[in-house]
């Protein structure tokens, strides 16, 4: 292919924060351009009798009812923490160094 | 030139269900830190999410409520950013097809009526809570997380850019709570956070149909934070526009303490957050019938509630609109309407010393009971009691809940009236203030007031005040 996808992987490893190297920037931007090839095969597909899904199978969701379960223990839910600070997940400063806010 | 203020409302509002949206965690309020959580709620891999039924049927209530379209199939998606309030780093939100389109919602502002529309409705997890190790989110070295909100079921409800003002984005919160509360969907508590709002605000040349650029506003934390940030965020934009800059399209953080809004970053195009369709959810499908049922089951609305306290009971505006805001307060006006028809009386009483001996007492709405109560204005209607002693009475029942007739034989409080009974209190206070007796005689309407007081304290309080000031006049005159 003739488009180059390098901006599209930078773009898009920088939202995910992931830290790619040259050549790892160079393979994924190949794969991007296999995938969006294949992606293109696919819409030259007459679909005009298909309805649009997101889903294989035809099938409505499962339901629970609103009841309480058991819930982890605090040392089970801050046992793979990065950092713990007495019972809470500790995490670094959000907006201070250009860090985005959601 | 004039500009004209646009504004559109995200409103975030926690469905009262007791477990999380997509897990059996409980959804209750300040527990210690991260103790409702699961491997679902925590995102941690291999888990996966199954729906709540009682979230999706307040969900579509609300949506009812608001008369937005419900739709037979929605789907949810997954909106992807990196935020430590998200366990997961995206959160399960519906994009593409929301659960509800389009609704309205009618207001009386200074008594116009104006309708703003709803653009859409969809449910989505709520996020952790974050606490900054500074003062605010900015400038923080570090934050504190607590999941325990996290999954908890959240429903967004956006408006079309339909309001013109920070004071009617207030009003219109406020009729869309009493609205969401009395449909039961959620507690609607801005002090726990169950309802939360969030601004989009840009301002235009007035009479022009293009929307200018808009700031989007987060961080207001009451109705009145709403209304003051909204208008303090016009007046910027404004400045800006009149001296001939253009604003930026932009995040702010509205700062309580300054009352100011800050900015926090330029906003990125929706496109970044990647949404795709949630690989581990089924499409929601809803039937018409359950539709129906939801529908037939929705409680009265506040506006149906106006209605029928105008047109029932015959209340005035202030009782009408006091009775639908404070509802337990209104239901037992209700309740004892039931016996006693004197409905523009009652509601003097609960409105007045009723409502300021809850206050006092810190009781609920109910705690008198009605017949109690019916009782007490009997009484009082009857002449058995004047009017400072039901008073009295009243302050006693709330604590003791003693019936008041007993209340009135026991402490001997029956009126005094009859000329026989008080023709002797009224010569008496005559005879001991002659000079407040010729301050009378020489026009000083207060002196006749000042020997009321008198013969009132020598009967003890009980003495018929209507007799009393007929009696002193003709005796004074004699």
């Amino acid at each position: 292919m003739a488009i180059d996808f390098s901006k599209d992987v930078e773009h898009v490893a920088k939202l995910a924060r992931l830290e790619l190297t040259t050549e790892e920037k160079e393979k994924m931007a190949g794969q991007l351009s296999d995938i969006l090839d294949t992606a293109r095969r696919i819409q030259e597909l007459n679909t005009d009798a298909v309805e649009p899904t997101s889903h294989v199978i035809e099938f409505p969701a499962t339901m629970r009812d609103d009841l309480v379960g058991e819930s982890l223990t605090l040392n089970r839910v801050l046992q793979n923490a990065p950092m713990r600070e007495k019972d809470f997940f500790r995490v670094p400063g959000i907006a201070k160094n250009g860090n985005d806010e959601q | 030139m004039e500009y004209e203020v646009v504004i559109g409302l995200e409103i975030h509002l926690e469905l009262q269900t007791q477990s999380k949206l997509f897990c059996s965690c409980s959804t209750s309020f300040g527990k210690e830190p991260n103790t409702n959580c699961c491997p679902v709620c925590l995102g941690l891999p291999g888990s996966l999410p199954v729906f709540n039924r009682k979230a999706i049927e307040l969900a579509v209530t609300a949506a009812l409520a608001l008369s937005s379209e419900v739709q037979l199939s929605s789907r949810f998606d997954r909106k992807n950013y990196h935020y430590p309030d998200l366990p997961k780093a995206y959160q399960v939100s519906q994009y593409e097809k929301p659960v509800a389109l389009g609704g309205c919602l009618k207001l009386e502002i200074d008594n116009e009526p104006k309708l703003v529309n709803l653009e859409r409705v969809h449910l989505e997890e709520e996020a952790g809570k974050l606490i900054h190790s500074g003062v605010s989110i900015l400038g923080s070295d570090y934050s504190l997380v607590d999941y325990n909100r996290a999954g908890i079921p959240l429903l967004e409800i956006v408006t079309k850019p339909d309001l013109c003002s920070g004071r009617e984005a207030r009003l219109f919160l406020e009729e869309l709570r009493m609205m969401l509360l009395y449909s039961g969907a959620s507690d609607c508590k801005m002090e726990e956070g169950s309802l939360r709002c969030d601004a989009n605000i840009s301002l235009r040349p007035r009479g022009s149909e293009v929307l200018g650029t808009k700031a989007e506003v987060k961080n207001m934390n009451s109705f009145r934070a709403v209304e003051m940030a909204l208008n303090y965020e016009a007046e910027r934009q404004r400045q800006i526009l009149v001296s001939g800059g253009s604003i930026i399209q932009q995040t702010c953080h509205w700062d309580e303490e300054e009352k100011i809004t800050i900015p926090l970053r330029s906003k990125e195009g929706s496109s970044d957050y990647r949404y795709f369709p949630e690989p581990d959810l089924l499409p929601l499908l809803l039937e018409e019938k359950e539709i129906r049922k939801l529908k037939a089951g929705l409680p009265e609305s506040p506006a149906e509630r106006r209605l029928r306290l105008r047109e029932e009971y015959g209340l005035g505006k202030r009782e009408v609109s006091l009775f639908t805001a404070n509802r337990s307060l209104g239901d037992y006006f209700e309740k004892v309407g039931l016996k006693y028809k004197d409905y523009g009386n009652l509601a003097r009483w609960i409105q007045g010393d009723y409502l300021y001996q809850l206050r006092e007492t810190g009781k609920s709405e109910d705690a008198l009971e009605p017949d109690k109560f019916v009782e007490l204005l009997v009484l009082l209607d009857n002449g058995d009691i004047n009017r400072s002693v039901a008073k009295e009475l009243l302050a006693e029942m709330m604590i003791s809940g003693e019936s008041p007739s007993r209340l009135v034989s026991e402490k001997g409080l029956k009126q005094i009236s009859g000329q026989d009974q008080l023709l002797p209190l009224v010569e008496k206070v005559i005879a001991e203030n002659p000079d407040a007796v010729n301050n009378y005689l020489s026009g000083k309407e207060k002196a006749l007031k000042f020997l009321m007081g008198k013969v009132m304290a020598q009967s003890g309080g009980r003495a018929d005040p209507g007799e009393v000031n007929k009696l002193l006049k003709n005796k004074i005159v004699e």
